[in-house]
């Protein structure tokens, strides 16, 4: 049985195909202002580049923000479900993932079967979220996909204080102003997302391994800075980004 | 229009009768000048037994942002409180109070104007300047009742310290009014109180039994009258109505929720502008909210309460209400609901208004999840502002919440 998961997100929309317990195919397509249209484009996407048709999908399951504008979804399942569903299909060890996702970012917490433990959401505001990264790339003047390679030209991380995403921009701008170097501002800001993030994982405890989701997780500097506050090293795999997309497939299996 | 017979099976009957009762309350409160009677704000916490005696209409400042909130006015008037240059980080409570007295706005036409204010600082700090403001913008005498919180107990000290100050409040009444305390009628009143108290409490509890026959979202209604009419003969013949319906929604089988199959308990003020979607939303996935921290706060204290010593005893009822307690205290009386209405979560409001309440939720989960295993869900909002909502967060945070607890089973069913 064929199987597909369709997570929209705030930022991007991904699908995953799953075919008998395998990852056949997976889609990033960008959001965009119609969450509907996005996932029609994703669907079409996904089957067509795994040489399917749509009616050979039984089963979809959709997830993400958007999860109600899936209107050809058979059901609908929260992130925090998908997201366990997907790690502990890539790696059955995995007691913790963190997610970091466009306006959200959880911490979750897995028992041995993969079920959600328990589960904790940032607050209402942006910081410690991929739109803070990406505002923070905006003022910088930088490829958001360069971040994770210049924070390691860093010398001395500088400080954000603020936790605001428009306050802390306002402080890159000034630290811009002041001649400190991109690389170090860079990290900086890894830093101040990861101090954030980190203290709400704590909350419901950070058992190891931890397993770090979404596309976020592309960033090689936001997982150092992570795995430097946890004191631990943090699992990344090729399907972060669609990690919430091939859980959904997976639940869609059944 | 026909509505589904299960659900009209569902809808309690003596809401008819409450919303009745609270109409002649305000109308009664807003001819009060015309009927020679005198009228005192007072904060929700506070005493109010005196007053009853004293024959002061009681009005409720907060009763009316409750109101303000679930008319969906609140947005509106705290606006205007910040115009007038106050924070929107304070209460919501506050805001709207402050916003609407000087325009009569709310649901109402605004609150009648006092005679005197009566603050006591047993649910927050805030009041204490809000009824200042609100003193000097009705040059109107203000009584402040201080009662120190318990963080471990209640000290003899504080014990003798709030009996002094219920004294003086008598003192001032008397001044104000014009005439002497009658203690006979005091007893009476107190003796009212105490039972209108019990059978609050009494219609709290015929939520142990399964289905719950009312739902938090319930008592956030019911709950006006043992605030506001707390001490009179129509609060207990009210609630004797309501435990009798009670317990006839059990011998039928009416529970609140069409199906329940998951039990949940509430922490903190409800979210008044989103108590139907809220409760629509948990009863999709066969969950009621059985219970909650907040109604009971107005029966908490019953143990300390002496029905043949009514006023001795008021200083250590009033001190040792919910809000007034030290954290462990209250994870205490927490682990007593989640034991005693046998839930499967805890859902917790961080309200950005309520202080008091919001701090030590944290704690709070923490000490459950060690104790009882019990999972708990953090919606961040506030009881009045809805700018503090987001509609879409909260619903994936409930979604999720409610996949994990049917994931874990029902705890009644065994695991």
């Amino acid at each position: 049985m064929i199987s597909a998961g369709i997570d929209v997100g705030s930022i991007s929309t991904k699908a995953a195909l799953v075919q008998d317990g395998r990852l056949v195919h997976s889609v990033v397509i960008a959001t965009g202002y119609n969450a509907r249209r996005a996932a029609d484009n994703v669907f079409e996407a996904v089957v067509s580049g795994a040489g399917l048709r749509a009616p050979d999908v039984a089963r979809i399951v959709a997830t993400g923000y958007g999860r109600n504008s899936v209107v050809f979804a058979d059901r609908t399942v929260t992130e925090i479900t998908c997201h366990a569903a997907g790690a502990y299909f890539t790696d059955p060890a995995v007691r913790c993932v963190i997610d970091i996702g466009g306006q959200d970012s959880k911490a979750i917490a897995l028992d041995e079967d993969g079920r959600v433990r328990d589960f904790v959401m940032n607050d209402k505001c942006a910081a410690g979220t991929g739109r803070f990264l990406e505002v923070m790339a905006r003022a910088l003047e930088v490829d958001l996909e360069a971040f994770g390679e210049m924070a390691r030209e860093a010398d001395r991380p500088a400080k954000i204080s603020s936790l605001c995403t428009v306050f802390a921009e306002s402080e890159v701008i000034s630290l811009i102003a002041q001649g400190e170097v991109r690389a170090n501002i860079i990290a900086g800001i890894h830093d101040s997302i990861a101090a954030r993030v980190a203290a709400m994982a704590r909350r419901i405890g950070v058992t190891p391994p931890v397993m770090m989701t979404g596309g976020v997780a592309r960033n090689s500097g936001v997982v150092e800075a992570l795995a430097r506050q946890i004191g631990d090293s943090i699992v990344v795999t090729e399907f972060a980004q669609i990690n919430g997309a091939l859980g959904a497939a997976l639940l869609a299996a059944g | 229009m026909t509505g589904d017979p299960a659900r009209e099976r569902r809808k309690i009957r003596c809401v008819s009768r409450m919303k009745e009762i609270m109409t002649r309350y305000y109308i009664e409160a807003k001819t009060a000048a015309d009927n020679g009677r005198k009228v005192a704000w007072i904060t929700s916490g506070g005493p109010v037994e005196p007053l009853i005696a004293m024959d002061v209409i009681p009005v409720y400042p907060e009763n009316h942002g409750a109101m303000i909130g679930a008319a969906k006015m609140g947005r509106d008037l705290c606006e205007k409180a910040e115009a007038m240059g106050y924070s929107s980080d304070l209460c919501a409570y506050a805001r709207a109070d402050i916003g609407a007295a000087p325009i009569d706005g709310g649901p109402i036409g605004g609150l009648p104007r006092p005679d005197m204010l009566v603050c006591c600082n047993n649910i927050c700090g805030t009041v204490l300047k809000w009824y200042e403001i609100q003193a000097r913008a009705f040059d109107v005498p203000l009584f402040v009742l201080d009662t120190p919180v318990c963080h471990t107990g209640c000290s003899d000290a504080a014990r003798r310290y709030v009996a002094g100050q219920i004294r003086e409040y008598i003192g001032f009444l008397e001044a104000v009014c014009g005439r002497p305390m009658d203690y006979e009628r005091m007893a009476a009143v107190g003796r009212l109180s105490i039972e209108g108290q019990r059978l609050w409490q009494a219609v709290l509890d015929t939520a142990i039994h399964r289905p719950a026959p009312l739902s938090a979202f319930d008592a956030f209604f019911h709950l006006a009258l043992i605030v506001t009419l707390r001490g009179t003969q129509t609060a207990v013949d009210y609630y004797r109505e309501l435990l009798a319906e009670m317990r006839q929604r059990i011998a039928e089988g009416i529970g609140a929720v069409a199906e329940e199959r998951y039990r949940l308990l509430w922490d903190n003020l409800p979210i008044w502008y989103r108590t139907r979607w809220l409760s629509e939303r948990f009863a999709a996935h066969g969950a009621c909210l059985v219970a909650d921290t907040y109604t009971s706060a107005w029966c908490s204290s019953l143990p300390y309460l002496d029905e043949n010593d009514f006023i001795a005893s008021m200083a250590e009822g009033y001190t040792r209400i919910y809000l007034n307690l030290g954290i462990d205290q209250m994870a205490e009386a927490v682990i007593g609901m989640i034991d005693k209405y046998a839930v499967d979560g805890l859902v917790m409001h961080s309200n950005r208004s309520c202080k008091p309440y919001s701090l030590g939720q944290h704690d709070i989960q923490r000490i459950v999840a060690e104790r009882r295993g019990l999972p708990t869900l953090m919606i961040e909002a506030d009881m009045v502002d809805p700018r503090a909502f987001s509609e879409s967060q909260v619903e994936t945070r409930i979604d999720a919440f409610m996949e994990m607890i049917k994931a874990r089973g029902p705890r009644g069913e065994g695991a």
